[in-house]
């Protein structure tokens, strides 16, 4: 039997004071598809980017084609024909579509470049990819998300890759560039291409793959084929438990509406209409560019609404900016903490204390600012050895639930969250949740955008979905399933 | 789920005491190399020399931790220098004088901060304008002749002394760096600008109002600024148009060398104090041990470089 393509063995990898990877194995042939599965902030990525060259494993060794391969920088992966193609898309806006795929691999002649000859190769990558019609001059910046997660793949192909690795290449992608993807997946399978699918989408798994691995916190739990497999297995691999057991239950009873949108739209979200009431949970579904974000922006002040209205306890509101947002009542946890929810190099009092910071007459009151941090600390079971600790050094649960607690010292009325549990892990992730429930039995009115669909059946009253920037359903949660919410998602009413 | 490390707390320490370090060694080498340096008179004058940069250092640090630069200093400096011995030339008294000079300085500071927040002006780009419109106006203003001052209440801010031993100019460094340091760690204020500088958009959306907080370093900046010009004005008995000419690098550099990051939202006011008295040590031992003015260039910008290497590695 020949040698796998690619055999990891024994990875391990820490940042700092976090563990990523304990030890994990992992194995792709050639010719086949094989889907690398796991909680987010298992570590599939990470492995992942080892894998590629981003990062370094601080143990394990990489084999390719049964000998030891040193992979030490991205150029060292491409040259062993291991091409990776990026969840949070690598193009460069302002280039054209031609110069993207071409980036740092230029044709050259005598130091100048071939346009023409790169211009030709990108159109007869681009057909294989079905955008034969989109024109290599094009700015990346011009194209839909979908389009571009397919300029991604037809760069990945122009490498001539032996090894692809995809990851979550469907979350941007409507039903029908889906097909072409798995069209051309199955095209490059039947060519010899090994090809790693990392997704959380059962049913694509189950109709693509060959074999499953799954990571669960960093540690590998196995390796099964896919025929004979079942979803209860897997599961049953990635969570270490039975489904029901990771949502916490919902005790929460609804008040009086709290929030009343009407008719809301700017340029990336039109019609939005809902009621969100006191102690409730609303959901937010859709895919990537859905609108979902820009939302929530809106709702917090951010950006200028084209129409419609927006009424906070039966009075409306024209919220022009965070500052009016916040003393209106809301809190606004954002989807990328590191970018837009923490100032890593400051503590977490400050960090906590950020929205209103204790003070008199612009002097702050350090003995109330620590006290009231301390209560959030506790309240909110966060582990850190000391308040004054920068931000950076925290793990990424715990950034998560100080971002939190900088808006539960204010007690909002209505809570944004976007994304809450993104890249926490899954002890992490029950904790959140169980703030989330606390805060709707206190009365908070609850939006919830998220793209994990366990978890948005499970912890809303009613999931509003969205797709191009329009509500394409309301649902009851209680009576909602993951293919109701998937349909609407992808613009099915 | 592990909990946090200690190496953060020690390494930030190391950071903190980086600069200390390299003022105690300099100190020291000193007083073995020169037996002219450790002496009362010899550290009063290097303060003296200090304190015009340090002032200038003090809103700069602002700056730089909000994430800007501020390339006017040595312009508004010289301008409002030039309008405070102008107002006195012209029979005006020195209260006024003064006021007015510190008033405009506190105007054109805030000016930049409009250019850079709601104008959406690089910093480099806002500052070096008006860094380059001030030094024409202060040549057109002067006629590029010195004024002289007469005022002998106004040339005590620079020249006095108090208790006889402590020059005023060092007196006056070390209320600003009182006053800065509360400002900087005991308000809301202070606290805005580590956040902006941390994080702009993560400030801005917890409420920070950004363009105000920009308006306030710029604003500090060139009030401190215009400051240094009064008390250089007043300890030269003259002002000159081309006076402050490169002040603003030395400013910036009393800032890095002090630990202050370039990037914002990392640093201390001590740090700049620090920075801002190695460079003095640094200029007067080499006077003292007979280094010419061009090679004392050449160590002070080796020093620089070593030191910000050294901050980088950490």
């Amino acid at each position: 039997m020949n040698a796998p393509l690619i055999r990891m063995r024994g990875i391990r990898k820490a940042f700092g004071p976090v563990k990523v990877l304990e030890g994990v194995d992992f194995e792709l042939l050639a010719g086949e598809v094989h889907a690398l599965m796991g909680e987010n902030g298992a570590g599939k990525s990470t492995l992942m980017k080892i894998l590629t060259g981003v990062y370094r494993a601080d143990e394990g060794r990489i084999e390719v084609d049964g000998e030891e391969a040193a992979i030490g920088s991205t150029g060292d992966a491409e040259r062993l024909g291991i091409a990776i193609i990026h969840q949070e898309l690598n193009l460069i806006p302002p280039l054209s579509v031609a110069e993207n795929l071409f980036l740092g691999r230029e044709l050259k002649r005598f130091g100048l470049l071939r346009q023409r000859a790169m211009r030709a190769r990108a159109r007869e990558w681009l057909a294989r990819v079905g955008l034969a019609a989109l024109d290599p001059d094009t700015p990346v910046a011009r194209l839909s998300v979908g389009q571009r997660q397919m300029v991604e793949i037809a760069k990945a192909l122009g490498q001539n890759a032996r090894a692809l690795i995809m990851d979550e290449p469907t979350a941007a992608l409507t039903e029908r560039e889906t097909a072409t993807l798995f069209a051309l997946i199955r095209e490059l399978r039947a060519g010899g291409t090994g090809i790693v699918y990392v997704s959380h989408r059962m049913e694509e798994i189950f109709a693509l793959c060959d074999r499953i691995s799954v990571l669960r916190d960093g540690h590998f739990v196995g390796t099964r084929p896919v025929p004979g497999l079942d979803l209860d297995e897997v599961v049953r691999m990635m969570v270490g438990r039975s489904l029901d057991a990771r949502f916490p239950a919902r005790h929460a009873t609804l008040g009086p509406v709290r929030l009343k949108v009407e008719n809301l739209g700017d340029e990336h979200v039109r019609g939005i209409s809902f009621e969100l009431r006191a102690g409730e949970v609303l959901g937010v579904a859709g895919l990537m560019g859905a609108g979902r974000t820009e939302l929530a922006r809106l709702l917090f002040g951010l950006g200028k609404p084209r129409e419609g209205t927006v009424a906070l306890d039966g009075r409306p509101l024209a919220l022009r900016s965070p500052q009016q947002a916040i003393a209106a009542g809301f809190g606004f946890v954002t989807e990328d903490r590191k970018e837009q929810g923490l100032v890593l190099d400051l503590s977490v009092r400050e960090n906590m204390s950020l929205p209103r910071v204790p003070a008199r007459a612009g002097v702050i009151d350090f003995p109330r600012e620590k006290r009231q941090t301390r209560e959030l600390i506790e309240a909110l079971k966060i582990r850190t050895r000391d308040m004054e600790l920068a931000l950076r050094a925290l793990s990424g649960g715990n950034q998560q639930k100080v971002v939190l607690a900088k808006w539960l010292a204010l007690k909002p009325r209505v809570l944004l969250l976007d994304e809450p549990t993104r890249g926490v892990d899954i002890g992490g992730k029950a904790e959140i949740y169980h703030i989330i429930n606390q805060l709707a039995e206190q009365g908070v009115a609850i939006l919830m955008i998220s793209s994990e669909l366990p978890e948005v059946l499970a912890m809303s009253d009613r999931i509003l979905v969205m797709h191009e920037g329009r509500a394409t359903a309301l649902l009851d949660a209680a009576g909602a399933t993951q293919e109701a919410v998937m349909h609407a998602a992808t613009g099915g009413r | 789920m592990p909990a946090a490390f200690s190496l953060n707390g020690a390494a930030a320490w190391m950071q903190r005491l980086g600069p200390l370090i390299g003022l105690l060694l300099l100190s020291l080498a000193l007083s073995v190399l020169s037996p002219d340096f450790l002496t009362t008179g010899n550290l009063l004058t290097v303060l003296r020399q200090v304190s015009i940069n340090a002032l200038i250092a003090f809103g700069m640090t602002f700056v730089i931790l909000a994430g800007g630069i501020d390339l006017s200093v040595g312009a508004i400096l010289a301008f409002t220098g030039a309008i405070a011995a102008g107002l006195m030339a012209a029979g005006h008294g020195m209260a006024l004088s003064v006021l007015a000079a510190l008033g405009l300085g506190l105007l054109l500071g805030v000016l930049n901060g409009v250019l850079v927040s709601w104008g959406k002006v690089a910093p480099f780009i806002a500052t070096l304008g008006s860094m380059t419109l001030l030094r024409g106006l202060t040549l057109s203003y002067t006629a590029g002749q010195p004024i002289a001052v007469g005022n002998g209440g106004f040339a005590l801010i620079g020249n006095g002394y108090l208790a006889h031993l402590v020059p005023n100019p060092v007196i006056w460094m070390f209320i600003a760096f009182a006053l800065g340091g509360f400002l900087l760690r005991g308000t809301v204020f202070g606290r805005h600008v580590f956040a902006l500088g941390g994080n702009e958009e993560a400030a801005r959306l917890s409420g920070v109002r950004i363009n105000l907080v920009k308006l306030g370093v710029y604003g500090l900046s060139g009030l401190l600024s215009a400051f240094a010009g009064v008390v250089l004005t007043s300890r030269l008995y003259s002002a000159q148009a081309t006076a402050g000419s490169g002040y603003e690098l030395d400013a910036i550099a009393a800032v890095v060398l002090g630990g202050t990051s370039l990037a914002g939202g990392r640093g201390w006011l001590v740090g700049t104090l620090i920075g801002a008295l190695l460079i003095g040590f640094l200029n007067n031992g080499l006077n003292l041990l007979g280094v010419s003015s061009f090679y004392q260039q050449v160590v002070k910008g080796a020093v620089i470089l070593v030191a910000v290497l050294l901050d980088r590695r950490k």
